[in-house]
C-alpha cells in the first residue's frame, strides 16, 4: 500500500555521495532478487536498518529482554543467588555493598551492581525487575491492542450514530485522570498475593490505555472503508465482521505496530510510577519502579541502589522509543519527507 | 432459478435512489426501468454524474447509506425482489450470482492480501471450497483470464501486478463463481488503450463461454458499440434513450444521444475542432421543472423549459425521453 505508489524517499531528497554508494549496493542486491519482489515488510526492514538510533534501540531492547529472561536463572545457577535470596545464615552479610565489592570490602566480581539493604544481589533483582517491567509493558499493550483495535475498527466501519456513541464513550474515559483511576482500581481490589496484584495491574493499565489505539484505528478504518477494495469485498458477499478482521485491520497494521511499540515504554513508565507509589508490584516480586522506590530511601548512603534500576529503566525506555520512532519512519516513509 | 416468462434475468422497475445532502435531495437515479435478458449484454452510457454507477450499486444494495437511500422501485432478479431480501440472503447473491468488476483495478484489490487469497475468499465463501480446492480453482481462474505463469504469480501481492493484470484478476474473481449477471462498472477506464482492448475481448470471450449476462457501464460509446446488444443512455439520473445498440447508433431518437454520438472523435475526419455538447451537466440537486437537458439542447423550444418530457415509445424496444422524440427519430432516418 505504501511502497508501491510513492517514490522511495531517497528519490525525493538529496542523497550525500557516501550514502548513494550504499544505496547502489542495496539496489543491485535487490536486482538479483527481483523475481521474488520486495514485500512491504522487507522494504520497511531495510529502511529500519538504515536508521542508526533505531538499530541501537533494537539491540538494547533485545539485550535487555534476553538478559532479563535468562539472567535470574543464570545467576542462580552460577552463584546461587536468587533475586530474593537473603544470606541470612550470616548476619554480617546482610548489608548493602557497593558495586564490585565482596563481603570483605575488597574488589570482587560477585555483585557487579552491589547488594541491597538485605544483602540481596542487585543485578539479580534488576534483571528480575526487568522481567516484570517488560512483562507488564508487553501484556498491557497486548490487552490495549486487543480492545483498542477491535473497538476502533468496529466504530469506524459501522460509522454513523454507533460510531458517535462509541467514540464519545472514549472521550469520556479520556477526560478521566487515568492514573487516579488506576490507583482507585488497584486500591479497591487490592489483592493478597503478589501474583494477584500483578494481574490486577495488567487489567487496570490495559483497560485505560486502549483509548488512543481505538482512535488511531478508527481514523484508519474511516479512510480505508471508502476505498474500492472494501466495496469490492462487500460486492462479493463478504460479511461485515470478515471485512473488519480480514480486510481492514491488516491494512491498519503499520500505524498500529508503531503505536504499540510506543505504548510499551509508556506503560512501563506508568507501572514504575505506580510501583514507586506502592500500588504496583509487591515484594518479593520486584520491578524497576519498586527497586527505585527502595533505592530512593537510601539515596545518600547507597546511591547504587537507585542508580542501577534507574539507569537500566531509562536506557530501555529510550531504546523502545527510538525503536518506535524508527519503525514509524520505516513503515510510513511518506510521513517524514515533508 | 427459473427465469421469467419473458426470459428476463434482471428487471429494474421505477428505481429511485436519492442522496440526502446539504444542498438538498439529489435524485441520483430517478425512475429508472430496464430489463436484462439471459445471455444479453446491456450497456449504460452517460456523462460523469449521470447516475450510471448509482444504478448498479442500487441493484446489489451497496449505495452508501447514509447519505444514499433507495427510495422506491423493484429490482427483480430471477423472480425475487433484491430490495426486499434480508441482508443475509442478499450476501449469498452478491458475488455468487451477481458479480461486479470495478472501475479502478489499482484500488479494488486489498493491498495486504495475496492474489490467491483474494480469489480463494470468493469460492470458499460461496461454493464451500476447502483451502486446497479453492487454491486450485483460483489458479485455474487466473489461467482462464490469461495471467502467464499463474501458479507462481498467484502468491504475489497486488502491487506486484500491472494495472491490466489486476483488472484480469478482478475479472477472475468476478467470474470464479460463474455468476448469472456480471456488472462491469467502467472496467477499462483506468487502463490504456491496448490493455482496454484485451480486457474487453476477454470479457466478450468469457461471456460467450459461460453465457453470463453482462451489464456494462461506460462513458465510451466505442465500447458500447462493440460489446452490447442493448443500450441505455442516462442523463441527470434519468433514462434518456433506450434501444437496441445498432438502432441507437443508426437512428437515435434523442437530441442528447445525437450530441453524444457527434462528440466521438472521428479519426478519418480532417483535423479540426472536436464537437462538444455545450454547457455542463446540470446540478442534480437543483433541477428545474422542465427537461434537464433543455439548457444544452440544440433543438430546444418553449415547452422544454416548462414541462418534463414524456417517455416516448418509438418502436418495439426503442424509447426516448423528449418532447420531440418522433421528430428527432425521423430526422436521423428512423421509420415508424
Amino acid at each position: 500500500m505504501v511502497a508501491d505508489k510513492k517514490p522511495h524517499r531517497d528519490e525525493l531528497i538529496h542523497i550525500p555521495p557516501e550514502m548513494a554508494v550504499a544505496e547502489a549496493d542495496v539496489r543491485s542486491e535487490e536486482a538479483t532478487e527481483f523475481v521474488r519482489g520486495t514485500s512491504l515488510w522487507r522494504d520497511a526492514w531495510r529502511r529500519l536498518l538504515k536508521n542508526k538510533l533505531a538499530v541501537f534501540g533494537l539491540v538494547v531492547v533485545v539485550i535487555v529482554s534476553i538478559a532479563s529472561l535468562v539472567g535470574p536463572t543464570l545467576i542462580k545457577r552460577t552463584f546461587g543467588f536468587t533475586p530474593d535470596y537473603i544470606p541470612s545464615q550470616d548476619v554480617k552479610l546482610a548489608r548493602s555493598y557497593p558495586p564490585f565489592t565482596g563481603p570483605d570490602g575488597q574488589f570482587s566480581w560477585l555483585h557487579p551492581m552491589g547488594t541491597d539493604n538485605a544483602g540481596r544481589d542487585q543485578l539479580a533483582r534488576v534483571l528480575q525487575g526487568g522481567q516484570i517491567s517488560l512483562f507488564v509493558g508487553i501484556i498491557s499493550t497486548l490487552v490495549s491492542l486487543l480492545i483498542g483495535v477491535t473497538y476502533g475498527a468496529i466504530a469506524g466501519y459501522i460509522g454513523g450514530r454507533v460510531d458517535n456513541v462509541m467514540m464519545r464513550f472514549v472521550d469520556v474515559l479520556y477526560s478521566l485522570p487515568y492514573v487516579i483511576l488506576v490507583i482507585v482500581l488497584l486500591s479497591m481490589f487490592r489483592s493478597q498475593t503478589p501474583r494477584g496484584q500483578l494481574i490486577l495491574l495488567f487489567v487496570a493499565i490495559g483497560s485505560v490505555s486502549w483509548l488512543t489505539m481505538a482512535r488511531i484505528v478508527r481514523g484508519q478504518v474511516l479512510s480505508l472503508k471508502n476505498q474500492e477494495f472494501v466495496m469490492a469485498a462487500r460486492a462479493t458477499g463478504v460479511s461485515g465482521t470478515r471485512i473488519i478482521f480480514r480486510h481492514l485491520i491488516p491494512n491498519t497494521l503499520g500505524p498500529v505496530i508503531v503505536y504499540a511499540t510506543l505504548t510499551i515504554p509508556q506503560i512501563m513508565l506508568t507501572e514504575a510510577f505506580l510501583s514507586f507509589l506502592g500500588f504496583g508490584v509487591q515484594a518479593p516480586l520486584s520491578s524497576w519502579g519498586s527497586l527505585a522506590a527502595e533505592g530512593v530511601q537510601n539515596i545518600a548512603i547507597f546511591p547504587w541502589q537507585l542508580i542501577f534500576p534507574g539507569v537500566t529503566m531509562a536506557l530501555t525506555l529510550f531504546s523502545l522509543n527510538f525503536l518506535g520512532d524508527g519503525l514509524r519512519d520505516a513503515l510510513d516513509p511518506q510521513m517524514r519527507t515533508v | 432459478m427459473t427465469p421469467d416468462s419473458d426470459g428476463n434475468l434482471l428487471e429494474v422497475k421505477n428505481l429511485r435512489t436519492y442522496f440526502d445532502t446539504e444542498d438538498g435531495i439529489v435524485k441520483a437515479v430517478d425512475d429508472v426501468t430496464f430489463q436484462i435478458k439471459r445471455g444479453e449484454t446491456l450497456g449504460i452510457v452517460g456523462e460523469s454524474g449521470s447516475g450510471k454507477s448509482v444504478t448498479n450499486l442500487s441493484i446489489i444494495r451497496l449505495v452508501p447509506d447514509p447519505p444514499g437511500k433507495i427510495v422506491s422501485g423493484e429490482v427483480i432478479f430471477n423472480g425475487s425482489d433484491l430490495l426486499l431480501l434480508p441482508t443475509e440472503a442478499l450476501r449469498k447473491i452478491r458475488g455468487r450470482r451477481i458479480a461486479m468488476i470495478f472501475q479502478d483495478p489499482m484500488t479494488s484489490l486489498n493491498p495486504f492480501m495475496k492474489i490467491s487469497r483474494q480469489l480463494m475468499e470468493m469460492t470458499q465463501l460461496h461454493l464451500g471450497h476447502t483451502r486446497s480446492q479453492a487454491y486450485e480453482h483460483a489458479i485455474r481462474m487466473l489461467e482462464t483470464v490469461g495471467i502467464p505463469d499463474a501458479r507462481t504469480r498467484a502468491d504475489d501481492y497486488p502491487h506486484e501486478f500491472s494495472g491490466g493484470m489486476r483488472q484480469r484478476v478482478m475479472i477472475a474473481m468476478a467470474l470464479s463463481c460463474e455468476p448469472e449477471l456480471l456488472i462491469a462498472d467502467e472496467p477499462t477506464t483506468a487502463l490504456d488503450v491496448t490493455i482496454q482492448a484485451q480486457i474487453l475481448e476477454l470479457i466478450k470471450k468469457l461471456k460467450r463461454d459461460t453465457g453470463t449476462s453482462v451489464m456494462l457501464i461506460t462513458h465510451d460509446l466505442g465500447v458500447v458499440a462493440g460489446m452490447t446488444d442493448h443500450v441505455i443512455v442516462m442523463y441527470a439520473g434519468k433514462i434518456f434513450e433506450q434501444a437496441r445498440t445498432s438502432e441507437l447508433f443508426s437512428t437515435p431518437g434523442n437530441p442528447y444521444t445525437k450530441g453524444l454520438l457527434r462528440s466521438v472523435p472521428d479519426p478519418a475526419a480532417e483535423q479540426g475542432k472536436l464537437y462538444q455538447i455545450p454547457g455542463l451537466p446540470p446540478d442534480v440537486a437543483r433541477l428545474k421543472p422542465g427537461c434537464p437537458f433543455a439548457p444544452r439542447c440544440e433543438r430546444v423550444e418553449e415547452i422544454c423549459h416548462k414541462e418534463f418530457p414524456p417517455f416516448v415509445q418509438l418502436n418495439a424496444d426503442h424509447y426516448s425521453l423528449c418532447h420531440f422524440a418522433r421528430e428527432v427519430y425521423t430526422d436521423s432516418g428512423g421509420v415508424f
